[in-house]
């Protein structure tokens, strides 16, 4: 019996999840609610079953998020039988901090730093994430046990050497280990895995006719009243879908009729841009993601 | 450009019928490997090369990959791949990769994961970090340079890390105008040097990373190679995830799963083998068997599984098992140790420290390890044996270590999971060496462990006592077996249980067939420990009596036991006062020379450094020191 690639990686997923459980204090899943969310979390329950996963699923929520996912969210959590925490800054929500005033201020504030507070309030330990090798250069040399110094920063010259599958999970107090479960998973294995798992997903990946806007080589989508308008600009109604999602202001979206997972699939294979264009933060300078985690970015 | 567009036929298939793509891309296995060369060699071309011939450069990464040709490239206004794998802001200033990098491409057959490491002899831990997980290698060579130094290191590596494929890729073919001759050249010097360090097989291929001759197909220019291309070879390699179904089963214990209280079930990575339902296993270290009741996944209950699957194994009968403990074939489980030989390869800027401990994590298994000062370096250019007295950052040595528990184990070269291990810095926690075992060193415990209902604890619980074992040590005719006499009279009184171990009972039964030299005296304390041992593991207090005149072996014996049942008492007689009592007349023999390596005389005694006892017997008669000696043991 020869395993497939997608089996092997989802034991390997499996073991570095079991890993974490069994050396971790105070483990946490931090859940996104995006597609390699879904899949993180699809693994995570194979991988405790039969019990549920023994720890919580932690949504660091800006509240700009697409409504489709927080409907989403809430389902996940309960079918998973986890509990769910939702952490909001409560600074960026006094302040106001909205992606149309502040640009990177509101992913600095309600995400890196909202990340931080929630780790810090709950005691959190090890954080899993769904981050992937493939998705960009400077996460090519991720580990899967990212140590972060007490005050969230990674530094990329002080990272442990793994070897084998040994994972070293001791770590001084105060220090946190951010765990990528999914590290050797690429784009297509991740939709593949979906696709042969019936895993649920936000219906935002699929084509439908919304209502769009097209602002700095983004197409945006007017997802609900708080959209500001520049002058002259009117929501106009396109076939799109969303190769990955974040807070809907700052999220473009593709014009598709992709409606269902194989022609998404198709899509994806077919099209000569990354991922991560669609995301308005990775538009600086090269090493701009490099940057962001440093600061703690997750 | 001979081969870019001939490529992967797979870019129709998903125009054309998706679900016949998926299906396809479904059944792909997987190879990881690790490409070993310099910038120099072109080893960032090469994976470049690869990534792009399978469509993992998207056109925004091709746009900035253009600019940044320009701008920092070494290739004029040719697209410079090297750009394309180099990472961190600081590295692509430098122009050198300085960490392991892993790659994702794909064909029709498979998917692969490369790890890309720098070449330089500095980076030697990040290669064999990235070479842990690979089951081949691709090693580079620049065709105009032929075999180099470093090409002999990147050998040496990714054959001590266990890697049984290895691909010589002769690259900048191009540069050499595709000369057959220069290929044979490069290949036999190869084939020379690849013997001397145990390299059975590998595979010669003459490529050009930057023309894409021999890579995806074949190549025009070289009509005189009849071999595979390097794609074709990395497709059909045997993966070694599936030669280790074959060994036998073997799963550490990572987690116990308990939902609830009807289900209790054992949660691990196969390593080797296979299992299904009904397989009788044995656990170990505690040695008890089972049978195996279900191998339960959320897809359903398996009736087989094997190796590189995770899953959760019940049992038919309620047994001990946890983390670190291994569930294997019960007729052919690993073995249990606590003194190893190993090569290791130092990984910290803060110098190995011969006899501190460090946390050693094995499998699943973390114990606490005490490394020897090495037995010798290897300089991994030359190959040669160095002395040494410590490993610093990027040294490769033979150590041997000791473990405060036995670990569960099995050469590096039958086992990766069971013998590949790291050491953890107990003070930073952070990973320092990377270790191979490459075998125990004491024979006796590669005796399975029988597993009894009544174990030790119930053997001292019954005896209310606690087992110990009062080691003597001292001269002959220092007063050792009258002292120790005197003790077990007393204990006898008390009415504890024991047992005088001495030089009538044991040399003339089970030591009789050694003699008085060096190794004949320390198998001849092994015995007696091993001996002491089981009457202790019987509830017993075992007095022994006997001069054990080596440290080491004193030590040895003392590694044995838990560390509070182990009392060394040195019976510390001046060699003068001993001779002149010579009650049976043995100094007298040593000294006309008719007695041979006579402990004091022509063998040396190694007194104790710090004994718990010591009884100076020039002040102290023997039933005093009894009293003294009971008084110790009991206050404490």
């Amino acid at each position: 019996m020869t395993l497939t690639h997608l089996q092997r990686i989802e034991a390997e997923s499996i073991h570095i999840m079991r890993e974490v459980v069994a050396e971790a204090e105070n483990p946490v899943m931090l859940y996104s609610i995006g597609k390699d969310s879904a899949a993180m979390l699809h693994v995570a329950k194979k991988a405790f079953y039969p019990g549920p996963p023994p720890f919580p699923l932690l949504h660091v929520d800006t509240t700009w998020k697409f409504k489709d996912m927080y409907a989403l969210r809430e389902k996940a959590a309960a079918d998973a039988g986890m509990k769910l925490i939702v952490h909001k800054n409560s600074d960026a929500e006094a302040q106001g901090i909205n992606p149309f005033d502040h640009g990177s201020l509101h992913t600095d504030m309600w995400k890196t730093e909202g990340l931080k507070q929630a780790l810090d309030l709950h005691g959190f330990d090890a954080a899993f994430g769904g981050a992937r090798r493939d998705e960009e250069k400077s996460r090519a040399k991720e580990r899967v046990f990212s140590f972060r110094t007490a005050s969230h920063r990674w530094e990329p010259k002080n990272q442990r050497p793994e070897l084998w599958n040994l994972y070293n999970a001791r770590k001084t107090k105060g220090e946190s280990i951010r765990v990528f479960p999914m590290s050797n998973w690429t784009e297509l294995d991740i939709w593949q895995y979906i696709h042969l798992e019936n895993i649920e997903i936000v219906p935002l990946y699929f084509a439908a006719s919304r209502p769009t806007l097209e602002r700095d080589g983004l197409l945006l989508m007017v997802d609900d009243e708080r959209f500001r308008f520049a002058e002259g600009e009117k929501p106009e109604m396109r076939s799109i879908r969303f190769r990955t999602l974040g807070c809907y202001p700052l999220t473009g979206a593709v014009e598709s009729n992709a409606t269902t997972l194989p022609e998404v699939i198709q899509e994806m294979l077919l099209t000569t841009t990354s991922e991560r264009q669609g995301r308005a933060i990775d538009h600086d300078a090269a090493a701009s993601m490099e940057k962001k985690k440093q600061e703690g970015y997750f | 450009m001979t081969g870019a567009e001939t490529v992967y036929e797979t870019d129709a298939l998903i125009g054309q019928d998706i679900e016949a793509y998926l299906e396809q891309h479904r059944h792909k296995t997987m190879l990881r490997f690790i490409t070993c060369g310099s910038v120099d060699d072109g080893k960032s071309t090469l994976i470049g090369r690869l990534l792009y011939d399978s469509k993992m450069i998207f056109k925004d990464q091709l746009a900035s990959l253009e600019a940044d040709s320009r701008k920092m490239g070494t290739q004029g206004e040719n697209i410079d791949f090297a750009l394309l794998v180099d990472g961190l802001a600081a590295e692509r200033e430098q122009g050198i990769t300085i960490d392991v990098a892993y790659r994702f491409f794909a064909t029709e057959e498979r998917k692969f994961i490369v790890a890309d490491t720098p070449g330089h002899e500095q980076y030697t831990r990040n290669m064999v970090t990235g070479a842990s997980t690979a089951d081949l290698a691709v090693i580079l060579v620049d065709a105009r340079q032929g075999i180099l130094t470093q090409t002999r290191r990147h050998s040496y590596l990714v054959h001590l890390l266990g890697i049984r494929h290895i691909v010589l890729a002769v690259n900048k073919m191009d540069l050499v105008d595709y000369d057959q001759a220069v290929f044979d050249q490069i290949v036999t010097d190869y084939e020379a040097f690849a013997t001397e360090i145990g390299i059975k097989d590998f595979t010669p291929i003459p490529i050009s990373g930057l023309a894409g001759d021999n890579i995806a197909s074949k190549s025009d220019a070289t009509k005189w190679y009849t071999g595979t291309t390097l794609i074709q070879h990395l497709e059909t390699v045997e993966v070694d995830a599936n030669t280790a179904g074959e060994k036998p089963f073997r799963m550490p214990v990572q987690w116990v799963n308990r939902p609830n209280l009807d289900f209790r079930g054992f949660s691990g990575l196969i390593s080797s083998g296979k299992i299904r339902t009904g397989d009788n296993v044995r656990i170990v270290p505690s040695g008890r068997n089972t049978t195996i009741k279900s191998i339960v996944t959320q897809d359903g209950t398996l009736s087989e599984a094997v190796a590189g699957q995770s899953v959760t194994l019940t049992f038919n009968d309620e047994i001990d098992c946890s983390r670190g403990d291994v569930v294997a074939l019960a007729e052919s489980p690993p073995a249990s140790a606590d003194r190893f030989e190993a090569t290791l390869v130092w990984m910290s800027e803060h110098p190995m420290v011969p006899r501190r401990g460090y946390w050693l994590k094995i499998g699943t298994q973390t114990v606490s390890a005490s490394v020897q000062p090495p037995k010798y370096q290897i300089g991994i250019n030359t190959l040669e044996h160095l002395a040494a007295k410590t490993l610093d950052l990027n040294a490769i040595g033979v150590c041997t270590f000791s473990t405060d528990n036995p670990i569960t184990f099995e050469p590096y070269a039958s086992s990766k999971t069971l013998g590949g291990f790291v050491l953890i810095d107990k003070m930073s926690n952070n990973t320092v060496a990377a270790g191979m075992i490459n075998f125990s060193l004491r024979r006796a415990h590669n005796i399975h462990w029988q597993a009894a209902d009544v174990d030790r604890e119930a053997h001292a619980s019954l005896k209310d006592q606690q087992p110990k074992v009062l080691w003597f040590t001292g001269l002959s005719g220092s007063g050792k077996s009258t002292i120790a006499n005197e003790v077990e009279k007393r204990l006898h009184a008390m009415g504890k249980h024991t047992f005088l171990l001495d030089g009538d009972n044991v040399r003339h039964g089970l030591n009789k067939d050694l003699g008085f030299t060096d190794t004949d005296r320390i198998e001849n304390i092994r015995r007696i420990g091993e001996v002491a041992k089981l009457m202790t593991d019987a509830g017993l207090i075992v007095l022994t009596a006997f001069i054990s005149p080596f440290r080491s072996e004193r030590q040895m014996v003392r590694e044995m036991m838990p560390d509070d049942e182990f009392v060394e008492i040195h019976i510390d007689t001046p060699l003068d006062v001993a001779e002149a009592r010579d009650v049976k007349g043995l100094y007298k023999k040593a000294r006309e020379g008719t007695l041979k390596n006579f402990t004091g005389i022509d063998s040396p005694y190694e007194a104790p450094e710090d004994p718990q006892i010591r009884i100076d017997t020039t002040t102290l008669p023997a039933d005093e020191a009894a009293e003294k000696i009971i008084s110790v043991i009991f206050d404490n």
